[in-house]
């Protein structure tokens, strides 16, 4: 079974055209891999699809612009497949 | 439709907030000053303005799934395909449905047809954000009434 980190490079390799190979645990979606805001859309899309849950995209960048976290907090590849572990956990509880 | 004011729905048909689906009526006038240049002798839609009807018909759909409390701005066009010419007093209908409601976005299935033949179709994203201010949002709410999207009372 694929780790939520393979699935979601996947996505990011597919959408964004990424090499796949250049997608690290460390990788930064936005300023390493170039997804930009509208690239991100299609990418929560096939996530959301992928885990069965929606991505907070709006709070995340609520929380940041309001300077309540960083970016690396979500953005980071490591980070946020946590983050979709999370909500995949608490969709389950 | 008014081409010129880029109001492009005339009457919402029916809408199924459960069923994210949305039909609405645009009627093609004989008339317009987009005839005139496109194009002069041989007058047609131009598909731009179908593919803006399909994202009004859309956004009408997304505006009262969000209760009017939220506009939504047309972010990404894909897989459109415009199969046909449109002519002026053309009947259309468009059609959407709700394919993803996202965080902040939405992705639908939108088609035009006319007399039952497909027209174009497309999968659009929409963004979803508060109104900017309350004369935009007046001003929606005023074109939601015209066109029966919203029913009070």
């Amino acid at each position: 079974m694929s780790s939520t980190f393979d699935k979601v490079a996947d996505i990011i390799s597919d959408i964004g055209d990424v090499e796949r190979e250049k997608i690290t645990q460390d990788s930064h979606v936005i300023s390493d891999l170039e997804i930009d805001s509208l690239d991100f859309l299609d990418v929560a899309f096939s996530i959301d699809k992928e885990f069965d849950i929606k991505v907070p995209v709006e709070d995340w960048m609520t929380e940041i612009n309001d300077g309540n976290a960083n970016a690396e907090d979500y953005f980071i590849m490591k980070n946020l497949c946590a983050k979709i572990d999370e909500l995949q956990s608490e969709k389950a509880a | 439709m008014r081409l010129e004011y880029f109001e492009m729905i005339d009457k919402v048909e029916s809408i199924d907030l459960s069923a994210g689906k949305i039909s609405v009526h645009a009627y093609v006038p004989k008339d317009s000053t987009v005839f005139e240049g496109h194009f002069p002798g041989h007058p047609l839609v131009p598909g731009v303005l179908l593919i803006e009807a399909m994202a009004q018909a859309a956004g009408y759909l997304i505006l009262a799934n969000e209760k009017f409390e939220r506009m939504t701005f047309l972010a990404a066009v894909k897989e459109a395909k415009l199969r046909t010419f449109v002519l002026p007093e053309t009947a259309l209908i468009v059609t959407s449905e709700i394919e993803h409601d996202g965080s902040g976005y939405t992705m639908s299935k939108t088609a035009i047809t006319a007399d039952g033949k497909k027209i174009c179709n497309a999968r659009l994203t929409h963004r979803t954000l508060p109104f900017e201010n309350d004369d935009l949002k007046g001003h929606v709410l005023e074109r939601a009434r015209v066109t029966g999207l919203l029913q009070e009372g």
